[in-house]
């Protein structure tokens, strides 16, 4: 059966009045809406954090720059850096899994649809809380606005006596605000996963997106609880008078570390692991191959999530620990490097030997391999305790983990959306802007941040606001600049993609990409009720069974 | 070819999934743990570094009795939920009653010490180390207590104008889960704050 044979012909909706519309977006529990609006809203903070890091950008292009004042240099780098952690990267991937998990499973929603919606809200609210501060934040002080502590916000910086006004307030607040509304979607799709998959989706038969979902949910309910506690203890200390952090009354500046790195480092793969599950989908269908190890991909995900909870300290080796623990987090960080390459042969062998379709998904998905390499062999480099004493705290460092977070996690979120965009809206991309998109951001990116690795090894401290002329690190921060501003370029190319394609995209079809997994067999957008009727899966490419009745995957199974 | 027919089987006669109330809730306690075990950390990491008094040694009474209240009430809950499985109202509601007073023993329990800590010893969260660890640890359980009770009262108003029969079991099953973990917590922050901290 080919796939146009199962086309679904779109219902016409009649357009509603504005404001019913609206109410109705405000209002929904639909899982698909709500992911929609976790995207729009991670894309709208994109932009912000994304201009915050040009203002940076623009005050380190030459020595003895004052674009900006050291005060609000200082703003800008803990906004940019809270913002795009926990208001674009979370929601964007909350937002992908909120509305793939379900179809990808033949749900008809989430388990918990309205836990589901005011999960959403909480994290809105957290955003619009950590921005009112640019207007909140000063209290009756007078004494700052936004938050300028640094997005890890180490003590004592944050005790009452260096942090006046409300600003570091505003920080906790929006950060335990969304951090409960990230548990709350945790939560849901771990249910979802666990208890609507449809009849045959046996653990083993669930797409890699869907596995991939339930670890880093799993992950989120031990990773970032123990932030929420440590905001709690930082809101008793900064309002009940309490001493967790505070050094004169015996407490200590470096617990404060520990916790917030227990946090921060499984982060990394929270953020991380929905976008291996993207790879995993996107490079077998534009390989035309399934994914090469499957079970040895589950493994090495559930491996990854325990290993990295016991690397956090790997942040800290400056801080002064003895040798032991030193040891102890170089080994665990190196170890949990293998799982990780486990993962990248996997998509290589997954590759090879393929009929490789290099359609924008797919161009952007091998910069994520090249990119995440890259950034997972400067990860190893850091991991050496001597090493990162040499380095911590430098543009070296800064340089590494925008490898993850723009040349891994950006790049396979890129590709997402070129590959879902079409099943979300019911519109192709365009080809031609999503390879200027591809080639413009991939240039800007490397100009910024692979010269940024040089500054770092030649001694440019990450946060100055300033440096002095004639230390060699002049024209490379010029380079890292103009980096940057393509990198703004290929996004107003992307916005402009997503704008232009939504009105005048070819449509897309129900599976314009020949895929396999459940999501393709209903029409783009998918109605409210996702399936009319209930499947029934025999393997784990349902599609590739439909399609191929005289070979199918279910014979093999 | 056998295969073809076996590529659309109907459904699959034994496909049950998990309940996923339980899934939530059991979810919702791995992460309320992890909340509590970075409490319990900072709790025992700082016994004994305030820099001035009262010590635990000094001013902590065990509590045993309101312990023992906490610790039964997750018998009279699991056998009030037993009850509703078999459509015993009556029985159920007592029990259920009677877990409600229980919990309510023990927050009278906390209270009165808070109050003696408070007024007798000149204790409070602002005092030194131990009065921050200790009333922000005991003080998130009893949170959580106070949480519970809120809910097995809805429980309860909804009993007594009977709403609550078997078709409900599995949901009240879930509320359950709950107050045992937080009887699980309350094992925890004893032996932490009453045995290991004095």
């Amino acid at each position: 059966m080919s796939s146009d044979a199962m086309a679904i012909r779109n219902v016409e909706v009649e357009s509603l009045p504005l404001v019913e519309t609206l109410h109705g977006w405000l209002t929904t529990v639909d899982h698909k809406r709500l992911g929609i609006l976790y995207i729009a809203y991670a894309l709208l903070f994109l932009v912000i954090a994304g201009i915050e890091a040009l203002i940076i950008r623009i005050q380190l292009m030459h020595s003895h720059n004052d674009f900006v004042s050291p005060q609000v240099f200082n703003r800008m780098f803990t906004m940019h850096g809270t913002t795009m952690i926990f208001f674009v990267a979370m929601p964007i991937l909350f937002g992908f899994a909120n509305y793939l998990v379900p179809l990808m499973i033949g749900a008809r929603d989430m388990a918990f649809p309205r836990l589901n919606a005011f999960s959403f809200w909480l994290s809105a609210l957290g955003g619009f809380l950590l921005y009112f501060s640019f207007l909140g934040g000063s209290g009756l002080y007078g004494a700052g606005n936004a938050p300028d502590v640094g997005w890890w916000s180490y003590a004592p910086l944050t005790a009452r006596a260096f942090s006046p006004g409300h600003s570091s307030d505003y920080w906790t607040l929006s950060l335990l605000v969304s951090g409960f509304g990230s548990i709350g979607t945790a939560i849901n799709i771990l249910a979802t996963i666990l208890c609507l998959r449809c009849p045959g989706m046996k653990l083993n038969r669930m797409p890699l997106l869907v596995w991939l979902n339930l670890v880093m949910a799993g992950m989120v309910l031990i990773a970032i609880t123990p932030l929420s506690a440590a905001q709690i203890m930082l809101l008793i200390d900064r309002y009940l008078g309490g001493h967790f952090f505070d050094a004169q009354a015996g407490g200590s500046a470096v617990l404060w570390m520990h916790f917030f790195w227990i946090f921060g480092h499984p982060e990394v793969y929270v953020l991380i692991i929905p976008c291996f599950a993207f790879m995993s989908e996107i490079i077998p269908v534009f390989s035309r191959k399934p994914i090469f190890g499957y079970p040895v991909m589950v493994a090495a995900t559930v491996c990854i999530g325990f290993v990295s909870l016991s690397v956090w300290a790997h942040h800290m080796f400056t801080v002064g620990m003895n040798s032991y623990a030193n040891s102890f987090f170089t080994i665990t960080t190196m170890a949990v490097g293998v799982p990780t390459g486990i993962k990248i042969f996997n998509w290589i062998g997954t590759m090879w030997g393929g009929r490789i379709q290099f359609k924008t998904p797919m161009l952007f998905s091998i910069g994520f391999l090249f990119q995440f390499l890259i950034a997972g062999l400067t990860g190893i480099m850091m991991a050496a305790a001597p090493f990162d004493w040499q380095l911590s705290l430098s543009y070296f460092v800064v340089a590494h983990f925008h490898y993850v977070i723009v040349g891994g996690i950006l790049f396979a979120l890129f590709a997402a959306f070129y590959y879902w965009y079409p099943k979300m809206t019911g519109r192709m991309l365009s080809e031609r802007l999503g390879k200027w998109h591809f080639w413009l951001f991939l240039i800007g990116f490397h100009l910024t941040f692979t010269v940024m690795h040089i500054p770092g090894l030649l001694g440019m401290p990450r946060r100055i606001y300033t440096y002095e002329p004639g230390r060699g690190w002049d024209t490379l921060n010029l380079i890292i600049t103009i980096g940057a501003f393509i990198q703004a370029v290929a996004i107003l190319v992307f916005v402009a993609n997503l704008v232009i394609s939504y009105f005048k995209g070819d449509k897309a079809g129900n599976d314009p990409w020949d895929a396999w997994t459940l999501e393709w067999s209903t029409s783009s957008p998918p109605p409210a009720y996702n399936f009319a009727t209930v499947p029934v899966v025999a393997s784990r490419r349902p599609l590739w069974d439909q399609k191929h009745p005289e070979d199918p995957d279910s014979r093999y199974d | 070819m056998s295969a073809i027919t076996t590529l659309f089987p109907g459904t699959p006669g034994a496909w049950s999934l998990p309940h996923r109330g339980k899934v939530a809730m059991a979810s919702l306690i791995i992460a309320e743990s992890a909340i509590f075990t970075i409490f319990v950390v900072a709790y025992l990491f700082y016994v004994g570094k305030s820099l001035t008094g009262p010590t635990p040694r000094e001013v902590l009474e065990t509590p045993i009795f309101f312990t023992i209240c906490l610790l039964s009430s997750s018998l009279t809950i699991h056998f009030a939920g037993k009850f509703l499985e078999r459509d015993k109202r009556g029985a159920f509601l007592a029990l259920w009653s009677f877990t409600i007073v229980l919990g309510a023993l023990f927050l009278f329990g906390t209270g009165r010490e808070w109050h003696r800590l408070i007024y007798e010893h000149g204790l409070t969260i602002s005092t030194n180390l131990f009065g921050t660890t200790y009333y922000s640890l005991v003080g998130l359980h009893a949170f959580h207590v106070t949480a519970g009770m809120v809910m097995l009262c809805i429980v309860l108003i909804f009993g007594l104008a009977g709403r609550v029969g078997v078709e409900q079991s599995a949901r009240v099953e879930v509320l359950s889960m709950y107050w045992h973990f937080v009887d699980v917590v309350w094992v925890v922050v004893f032996t932490v704050v009453y045995v290991l901290g004095r």
